[in-house]
């Protein structure tokens, strides 16, 4: 068993997490590595290591450049790194592209009445900027920034946050701005990786494969760099972090950063009485909802539950499957769950603004949308989106409409490790599959066909490997949607 | 494949014959195509065994390797397709046109026709690959010197195959079955569509089984399914390479090779052994030949889709730069593309394919209704307009005009959504609402741009009520230029520092696999 087994208490493992950024602190600044690469679970607290680093990296006196994908990301960042050194003298650019309308994240910290604090400057230049001490901007925006000539003779520092969904061209379109300092990358191993629009297989096996992630060609690059890890997932119960770990990072384990019996999740029982305001048609969709209760209730003592419909291929906007996760998430909102931590001690209800609904396509996601509509106004902050959109994102239940269910073919799309990753690690308390019986068979007759390609590293665990251990752990926590009866093996269960 | 492939297939399966997927062909045709059927030695990585080449239906030129194993004998076959295809691309050399210079490119000529090498399959493709990879690192003098043209033939073969032909709209090198596939579905699978006589069959089935027919059905025509059945039968329609029929290979060509090695050279037997075997290749390649030449009949009866001569004209211009670089002595393509290189090829690809979906869209309704069905578009009635809307919330009042169109389509796209529609493609309005109404969907959109300058929209820029009209965000897509990528010398350390460029060495000659 690995050093992990011991199990240390909370303050221990804050302590363990903590040494995790000293000792990437001094890889970075001793001056030997030109980057190092910091590899983390979902949840173990990739942000909180990217907004300390920046400061200390900061300190040194030298200008750091922050680089992540999306805008969205750059704003959280931003705010998060006012919000934590504004009082400390940390001043912070954020270049943006031309129509960019600064979210209110961003314009509490511009200075001003009312603001938090003013240490943020927006502009679309770096010579505008005003040399701060830390600069954030996408990749995008970053490899479109013309060179100022500031800071003399490029970057000192560059963290590349989420570089795991950079693709390499990405990197080598910024890389010269920091190619005489020292990078460090920050990324999530497990998740989704970067695509292209047309097939990669021309580069397969290259070390310069462009539609490759970033910290893929700069590992093949450079084998020496230094790589470390976070070892506790903040945000998954323990519940959840043995299966994701097993099923998606079998050789990096990480443990739940909580104790099993530090959180907790209370449904009100009964609630379809208790609600009364509900509408005459809501009401009418509860009555049909026993096994919709019953997975819930299991999800909430267990941390999971697969709400199983019966066996049947369907097209992928499957109608029944769709109106599940639909009437799932409407349920969870009446019944008004309650979910305790640490943090809030006292309870925190359950809004609908901190449940999602997790899909592989598009076209499903508009269709769940379409079914929570018909569900009302209680309903609709409750968030629906793909695996690609839900990247970073945490809830404290998530409901995820299986990739495979339903289907007749495993294609790579479908069966890929990230998809799934993304899907089941974005919850602090539950998550509820929905699914079509018969995945495990499907799985089973469509074994792995895509071409093998030299140079290329063997991906493990596969699709297939992970699915398998996903659905294995799931089974014990079933409920057929016709059968009103649950299967529960809890024995099985750890 | 998309819903609407995956329907059109069922549809041809019922009626027995193949069912149009396009209404325009969105592949170029050359006045003067060079068709080309290789075959390859079974068992051997890029051992080539004969092919049928030239420009014209009933004068194909066979090219024979009598024995494949020797490496010699390859590169003399590499040195006669030289005199074929340099031959017919020095001939699309002959008059320019003047492009006038641009703010990034100054003042250049252009070629006004290209080549276009046409084989029968993905297959031919690689194989032309192959070719190239094995003939553009070898020298004229040195100790294995080969005929001067076989290095300038591999450059243009690598060049086709592996530049032009991944490039999404680009027709200077096609393989047959996949442009037919993209114009016509069948009862069959992607799969056997790769077969080109069983595709074909779908197809044309008189033209591939006639005679056949009368004989077996009395004279009733066959459907698609029966006649791909027939064309299947290797010994009608021989596989259309670069693979053999290994019924074939054990049967016949095995024995012919023999005779001919075991023959005293220049003896009247080696003579005869020659010929056996040039006319039992010839029996090999003649059926795809003559399919091929019906496979480019059906689709020159097509019209050429809108954009067809945008994307040659992209081609000549691609050729006239590749052309130039040959006559100034470039280096042979690297046997693999640097970090810089590769990269620079990703983006070029990519804005190719986005580009080609996005003019295949505007050509053709079929590919249109495609995308409507997977969400990405919809189409309806304009049912309100409101021309005289303003946004006067800027220094000047801008013309902000806001249409309602009413569709059955499910819209799935959201708010904020950019979208445009073939009558204007330039025009992309922003969808502000979506509701339901008695079934159906009310789209509202605001229009932003394509009214001219004024403050009062153009003449026939807003739509009016009762015109049917179908947005899409395919045709709205908007692609900004790549960002600026390091020089080659100047690779950063991530990708491994600037890469050691090629310098040809004694040993190229030496490779395992040559």
């Amino acid at each position: 068993m690995s050093e992990l087994s011991v199990l240390p208490g909370l303050s221990n493992r804050s302590a363990a997490a903590r040494a995790v950024i000293d000792r990437v602190t001094a890889d970075l600044l001793c001056g030997t590595h030109r980057g190092v690469i910091v590899d983390s679970p979902p949840g173990a607290g990739k942000s909180t290591l990217v907004v300390e680093l920046a400061k200390r990296l900061a300190d040194t006196g030298e200008p750091v450049m922050v680089v992540a994908q999306t805008n969205e990301q750059v704003d959280d960042l931003v705010d998060r790194l006012a919000t934590a050194h504004a009082d400390s003298g940390l001043t912070i650019g954020r270049l943006s592209a031309s129509g960019y309308v600064p979210t209110e994240r961003v314009v509490r910290h511009l200075g001003g009445p009312g603001a938090a604090t003013s240490c943020v400057t927006v502009a679309g230049k770096v010579a505008d900027l005003r040399a701060p001490a830390v600069t954030v901007a996408t990749a995008a925006k970053w490899a479109r920034t013309a060179d100022a000539g500031w800071p003399e003779g490029g970057w000192r520092w560059a963290i590349l946050d989420e570089a795991y969904q950079m693709r390499s061209d990405g990197l080598l379109a910024i890389a010269p701005r920091f190619a005489a300092g020292t990078a460090l990358f920050v990324g999530d191993p497990g998740q989704l990786d970067p695509f292209a629009t047309i097939d990669g297989e021309r580069w397969a096996g290259s070390p310069w494969d462009p539609t490759d992630s970033a910290v893929a060609v700069v590992r093949a690059h450079n084998p020496g760099l230094p790589v470390h890890r976070l070892p506790y997932s903040w945000r998954l119960p323990p519940t959840a972090a043995p299966l994701v770990c097993a099923a998606f990072y079998p050789f990096t384990p990480f443990e739940a950063g909580s104790a099993p019996g530090e959180r907790a999740m209370k449904l009100s029982a009964a609630a379809a009485t208790a609600t009364a305001t509900a509408t005459a048609a809501a009401a009418a969709a509860d009555g049909a909802s026993g096994p919709v209760d019953e997975a819930l209730d299991i999800a909430a003592e267990t941390g999971w539950a697969l709400y199983e419909l019966p066996a049947r291929h369907t097209v992928r906007t499957d109608a029944e499957a769709l109106e599940s996760c639909a009437r799932i998430a409407a349920r969870l909102v009446r019944r008004e769950a309650v979910v305790v931590d640490p943090s809030y001690a006292d309870g925190r209800t359950v809004t609908a603004e901190r449940i999602a609904i997790g899909a592989a396509h598009r076209d499903q996601v508009a269709g769940i949308r379409a079914a929570l509509d018909r569900h009302g106004e209680t309903v609709r902050a409750v968030t629906v989106d793909t695996a690609n959109r839900l990247q970073g994102r945490e809830y404290d239940v998530t409901i995820v409409l299986h990739p495979l269910s339903g289907r007749r073919d495993a294609t790579a799309f479908h069966l890929e490790t990230g998809r799934l990753c993304v899907l089941l690690s974005r919850h602090r308390h539950a998550c509820v599959v929905v699914a079509r019986a018969g995945i495990s068979d499907l799985l089973d007759a469509h074994p792995h066909t895509e071409p093998v390609h030299l140079g290329v590293p063997v991906k493990f665990p596969d699709g297939w490997e992970a699915h398998q251990a996903v659905l294995a752990h799931l089974a014990a926590h079933r409920v057929r949607h016709a059968a009103r009866q649950a299967v529960q093996q809890r024995s099985a269960r750890q | 494949m998309s819903t609407l492939e995956a329907l059109a297939r069922v549809e041809a399966f019922e009626a027995g014959h193949a069912v149009p997927l396009a209404t325009v062909r969105h592949a170029h045709l050359a006045e003067q195509p060079l068709v080309f059927v290789p075959l390859l030695l079974a068992g051997e990585a890029a051992a080539p065994l004969a092919g049928l080449v030239g420009t014209a239906r009933d004068e194909p030129r066979l090219l024979v390797v009598p024995q494949p194993r020797d490496r010699d004998q390859r590169f003399v076959f590499l040195a006669r397709l030289a005199r074929s295809v340099v031959d017919y691309i020095e001939a699309r050399r002959g008059e320019t046109e003047l492009v006038e210079a641009t703010r990034n490119h100054e003042e250049w000529e252009r070629y006004l026709d290209a080549p276009q090498l046409i084989v029968p399959n993905a297959g031919g493709i690689e194989a032309l690959r192959l070719f190239g990879r094995s003939a553009r690192f070898r020298s004229a003098q040195g100790p294995y010197p080969v005929d001067p043209l076989v290095p300038v033939l591999g450059r243009y073969l690598t060049w086709f195959a592996e530049d032009r032909a991944p490039t999404a709209g680009s027709s200077v090198c096609l393989a047959l079955t996949s442009v037919l596939a993209e114009h016509w579905a069948t009862g069959q699978s992607a799969l056997e569509d790769q077969h080109l006589a069983a595709l074909l069959a779908w197809i044309a089935p008189d033209s591939v089984a006639p005679v056949t027919a009368d004989a077996q059905d009395g004279g009733r025509r066959l459907t698609g399914a029966q006649a791909a059945l027939l064309a299947e039968d290797p010994l009608l329609y021989p596989p259309a390479g670069p693979t053999t029929d290994p019924e074939f290979d054990g049967r016949v060509l095995s024995h012919l090779m023999l005779a001919q090695q075991e023959a005293e050279p220049g003896s009247n037997a080696e003579h005869a052994a020659a010929e056996a075997l040039q006319a039992a290749l010839l029996s090999q390649l003649e059926p795809t030949w003559r399919l091929m030449w019906l496979g480019i009949d059906l689709l020159r009866a097509l019209p050429a889709a809108g954009h067809d001569e945008h994307r040659w004209m992209v081609d000549r211009g691609r050729f006239t730069d590749f052309a130039r670089k040959i006559d100034e002595g470039a280096p042979p393509q690297p046997r693999r593309e640097g970090a810089v290189a590769a990269a620079r090829r990703l983006a070029d690809l990519e804005a190719a394919q986005e580009s080609y979906d996005k003019q295949r869209a505007l050509d053709d309704p079929l590919v249109l209704a495609a995308h409507r069905v997977t969400g990405e578009g919809f189409a309806g009635q304009v049912v309100a307009v409101d021309a005289d809307r303003q946004d006067t919330s800027g220094r000047s009042p801008k013309p902000r005009p806001h249409v309602w169109l009413r569709t059955a389509d499910p819209v799935v796209l959201r708010k904020g959504t950019k979208v445009a529609c073939p009558q204007r493609p330039g025009q992309r309005p922003i969808i502000i609402d979506v509701r339901r109404e008695d079934g159906e969907y009310v789209v509202e959109l605001e229009l932003v741009d394509g009214m001219g300058r004024r403050a009062v929209p153009e003449e026939g820029s807003v739509p009016e009520p009762g015109e049917y009209r179908c947005y899409s965000t395919v045709l709205a897509a908007e692609r900004f230029a790549p960002p600026p990528l390091p020089e080659f010398d100047a690779t950063p350390w991530t990708h491994g520092g600037p890469p050691t460029p090629y310098e040809p060495t004694g040993a190229d000659h030496n490779e395992e696999w040559h």
